[in-house]
């Protein structure tokens, strides 16, 4: 039943080689995804998620470098990928959607054009079967009358028909992951909705594993069937979804947790982390939530390994909470 | 679509007549139009005769109204030194002043697109600063000397050009053209290139901005995505978004070049419109002057529209917006 | 431990006026800063030409055409050396260099001055009183603007004729409309700041907000553009007179010296035409150099 994950990251490192100094963007990012599940990766901004999903692909532009790791898929590592061997992958194997689908969308090229070129640059076909595929997609992802919509430009379409085809190109060579980098974030709440359900039910149907970044709980909570918390740039805890939305073991998803208002907390003041995330040039040594964490001793100044302190679930710490909280 | 182009005409016909109204009045305010439009040399009964005939002894409006009557017959008055109808002489240089124009045009974009898009890629290359160091050389040599240091070199101390004139011609629809023959191109060649420089550094600067501006945006970024190969990326994506601003640059700067061709037919002995005007100028030969101004203008205008229309065909955004506005 | 070395740093370092971070910006090019020093040698021959030349070329008693047509380096029957030779008439090119030199810069950075003034004026009007005499002095200048310099001086001179002062009103017509355009631009961005609205609550009169507020703020691309359009002035006041309607022959820019060297090209001759237009090259070269690191310095965007 487990067999190799989709995807295995392991000690993922991306820095920034800027004149400024060295920024660790990505520290030690350890990761799975298995066939047909939805990864929900959560951080705040600056935490590397996004770094992380372009690392997976090989897409960090200079002065950003990834420095050591493994990315396995379906046991390949990605890092030490020829880049034919990762242009081949990229859009077949792997698609990523983008945040802002204003800007993803090539403004001068028809939306046709940019379909078909994705089928063909990976898939001896010609333009007609291309064309058809495209719409037969667009149609999937919940287009109206898609041969029309086809021959019109990016502009022309609404953010959340926008963020639609991007989608639908996602899904077009019917790749084994999908990586989402915040896709809905741009758009209105009511769209989000609406997409997050479909794009949930569309992986099941399809098997395809998918990796939703986001900032947002809630969010994920809805989507995903296991989630990984990064806070400066290292995934501090990883589980089933449930699991750690209810019995949160890392202090900083703790103070996460407690600072969104729900129902319970109507009334009282939210709960806030103190203090603010450390720069990425200057990281502390040891576990980077130290200085905001209540929990903090003097162990917590050395390297955190990856412990598992319940089954199923892996941390960055040597003080999990294992109480249950409220 | 139609409707766009319809309302383009409609301004472009409006300046054309604003400009000959210009052209008309200043001509009559800055000298005076007997000197301008008879032959100096005429005597006096042949001077009472043209004052009467153009109708110069009535008040400035109703000359005005004789001169763009006679103006949309095709008739602009004769040339002093050539004793034909100036506008004829005009129009009839003019396949040859278009014929360098263009070419000039093709080598800068032919050379200086690639050379652009290069140095914008590959910034910190050492090709592309020396690129960008002989694009400062470009627009800063004079053409008319270039012109004489390239005379200098290829026809006189090589002999390998030559160095005036155009050489031979073939004609279609009964127009000649030089680059049909060898040695019409011969002919051509040192002109066009002498005539493009200016053009090939801006081409070079504007594709190198273009490029750098493009290569940083998200939709490139996610060409990258979603696999497609460096040469669709460079090719589709990033041509056809720096095309714009490099068509509407060119488009405007082909009038330039047209006018500047005034400098290169005067050192290359080119027959072409600008040659006739400089001579004309010399000889103060006046009714020559005013057909080349106006001919000048129709073709600025025209110049425009098309840029326009073009422009509007490469970018899918302004064509819609134009629509609803 | 880092927040003590950075108040340190604050207290030590010394307050930059404007024009000190300016320059050391811009020495920060070795080529502009190369570029400048020709350009200071240039302006410096230019002015003292008379006293500098080793001979006289309008001094018609000194000039014999049996001097004429020698090549650089060569010594006449009188036993004057001329380093870059004669041209036809028997003048020394070097000497008839420095002369041009002059009468090309004073004619291209006059020009230059009186279009920018007036331009100033016009684009800070515009910009300042908008309405209707904005629409009406930019329609003026989008039309000039979209026909080309070279043919705008070609037909005002053919109105005007010859001599210095219409050519430098050629070229000031030609100019100004650059000028204007740039200045109405930033005036325009300056005018929505806070400050002008402050300064017109205070009731202060409109000259005085022109001048005083608007005006310093529009300087740093009029500065570049002043620089680049000089350039260019030169360049087209040594076409015009190459073409034969410029500079009347009493005044011989670098465009006439180089027009007559044409004929002598074909013999041979080069270094008639040759030299003045190295000098015309350098000179127009160096005001460039200038002007680019001119503008990446001044730019607000490049600012850290």
């Amino acid at each position: 039943m487990t067999d190799t994950p989709i995807l295995d990251v392991q000690g993922l490192e991306t820095h920034f080689f800027t004149k400024d100094g060295v920024a660790k963007a990505i520290d030690g990012v350890d990761f799975t995804v298995r066939k047909g599940e939805i990864m929900g990766l959560v951080g705040e901004s600056g935490s590397g998620k996004s770094v992380t999903g372009f690392s997976i692909l090989g897409l960090v532009d200079p002065p950003g470098k990834v420095v050591g790791g493994k990315v396995l898929f379906k046991g390949e590592d990605l890092l030490q990928a020829s880049d034919k061997r990762m242009q081949n992958l990229r859009g077949d194997r792997i698609s990523m959607i983008f945040q802002d689908p204003m800007m993803t969308l090539n403004p001068v090229l028809r939306v046709d054009t940019q379909m078909i070129e994705t089928i063909q640059a990976h898939e001896k076909v010609d333009k007609q079967t291309a064309w058809q595929r495209s719409r037969d997609v667009l149609a999937q992802v919940g287009i109206p009358s898609p041969e029309e919509r086809m021959r019109a430009y990016p502009h022309q379409f609404s953010g959340g028909m926008r963020q639609r085809v991007a989608i639908a190109i996602a899904l077009l060579n019917k790749p084994d992951l999908i990586i989402a980098d915040e896709p809905t974030t741009a758009l209105d709440v009511t769209i989000q909705g609406q997409i997050l359900y479909e794009t949930q039910k569309l992986c099941r149907e399809t098997g395809t594993a998918m990796i939703w970044v986001t900032h947002d709980l809630a969010v994920v909570a809805g989507l995903a069937d296991r989630i990984s918390v990064m806070y400066a740039g290292r995934v501090v805890e990883q589980g089933d979804i449930n699991d750690v939305l209810d019995n949160p073991v890392h202090p900083y998803t703790l103070g996460l947790l407690g600072s969104v208002p729900g129902h319970n907390t109507r009334g009282t003041r939210l709960y806030q982390v103190p203090g603010m995330a450390p720069s990425l040039f200057n990281l502390p040594k040891g576990c980077a939530f130290q200085p905001r964490c209540e929990f903090a001793t003097a162990d917590c100044q050395q390297d955190q390994t990856i412990t598992e302190p319940v089954p199923g679930r892996a941390v960055r710490c040597c003080h999990p909470q294992l109480e249950v909280s409220s | 679509m139609s409707v766009f182009i319809i309302r383009r005409l409609m301004q472009a016909l409006l300046v054309v007549w604003i400009m000959s109204l210009l052209v008309y009045v200043g001509v009559h305010i800055v000298g005076d139009p007997v000197d301008m439009l008879i032959n100096p040399e005429a005597d006096q009964a042949e001077i009472a005769r043209v004052i009467r005939d153009l109708g110069l002894d009535k008040p400035l409006h109703e000359q005005y109204w004789y001169f763009l009557k006679n103006a949309l017959q095709g008739d602009l008055g004769n040339s002093f030194i050539f004793n034909e109808p100036a506008l004829k002489l005009v129009v009839q240089r003019i396949p040859a002043t278009f014929e360098l124009a263009l070419a000039a045009l093709g080598l800068a974009i032919v050379v200086g697109i690639p050379l652009g898009v290069y140095a914008g890629l590959k910034p910190d290359s050492k090709i592309s600063q020396t690129i960008m160091a002989s694009s400062i050389l470009g627009f800063s040599l004079p053409t008319f000397w270039v012109g004489l240091m390239l005379i200098m070199f290829f026809s006189v101390m090589m002999g390998w050009l030559p160095s005036f004139g155009r050489g031979d011609t073939a004609t279609i629809f009964g127009v000649e053209f030089s680059f049909l023959t060898w040695d019409g191109l011969q002919h051509l060649f040192l002109p066009a290139l002498n005539l493009s420089l200016f053009k090939l550094s801006l081409v070079i600067r504007l594709a190198r901005a273009g490029t750098r501006e493009v290569v940083h945006q998200e939709y490139i970024k996610f060409a990258r995505a979603k696999g497609l190969s460096q040469n669709r990326i460079i090719f589709v994506h990033l041509m056809k978004n720096i095309m714009i601003p490099v068509v509407t640059v060119l488009g405007l700067e082909f009038g330039g070049l047209i006018a500047f061709s005034v400098v290169t037919e005067t050192v290359f002995s080119w027959p072409g419109m600008g040659k006739l005007i400089i001579d004309a100028l010399h000889n103060l030969d006046r009714p020559l002057v005013v057909a080349y101004l106006m001919v000048i203008v129709v073709l600025f205008v025209f110049i425009n529209l098309v840029v326009d229309v073009l422009y509007s065909i490469l970018d899918p955004r302004v064509r819609l917006r134009d629509l609803k506005g | 431990m880092s927040e003590t070395t950075n108040e340190e740093k604050v207290t030590l370092a010394p307050i930059e006026t404007p024009f000190k971070r300016i320059w050391s910006d811009f020495c920060q090019s070795k080529v502009a800063l190369a570029a400048l020093i020709v350009l200071l040698i240039i302006i410096g021959i230019a002015i003292f030409a008379p006293w500098i030349s080793p001979t006289n070329p309008y001094d018609l008693a000194s000039v014999s055409i049996l001097d004429g047509k020698l090549p650089p380096g060569s010594e006449s029957l009188s036993g004057v050396t001329y380093v870059l030779g004669t041209d036809g008439a028997g003048r020394g090119l070097l000497s008839s260099i420095f002369y041009g030199l002059r009468i090309s810069l004073g004619v291209g950075v006059m020009s230059a001055l009186v279009a920018l003034v007036f331009g100033a004026i016009m684009g800070l009007s515009a910009a300042y009183y908008g309405g209707r005499v904005d629409t009406i002095i930019m329609r003026i200048v989008d039309i000039q603007l979209s026909f080309p310099a070279i043919l705008v001086a070609l037909i005002l001179l053919a109105a005007l004729g010859k001599g210095v002062d219409k050519i430098i009103i050629a070229l000031v017509i030609v100019q100004w409309a650059y000028y204007a355009r740039t200045v109405r631009a930033s005036a325009l961005v300056e005018r929505s700041k806070e400050y002008v609205e402050a300064a017109t609550c205070l009731a202060l009169s409109d000259r005085r907000i022109l001048l005083r507020h608007l005006l310093p703020n529009c300087l740093p691309p009029l500065i570049v553009i002043g620089t680049v359009q000089t350039a260019h002035a030169i360049s087209l006041e040594a076409t015009l007179s190459f073409l034969g309607v410029g500079l009347p022959i009493t005044e011989p820019s670098l465009g006439l010296l180089i027009s007559n060297g044409f004929e002598y090209m074909m013999s041979g001759k080069y270094w008639i035409s040759f030299f003045p237009g190295i000098a015309l090259l350098i000179t127009i070269v160096s005001i460039n150099l200038v002007g680019d690191q001119l503008r990446d310095v001044l730019n607000p965007r490049l600012q850290k």
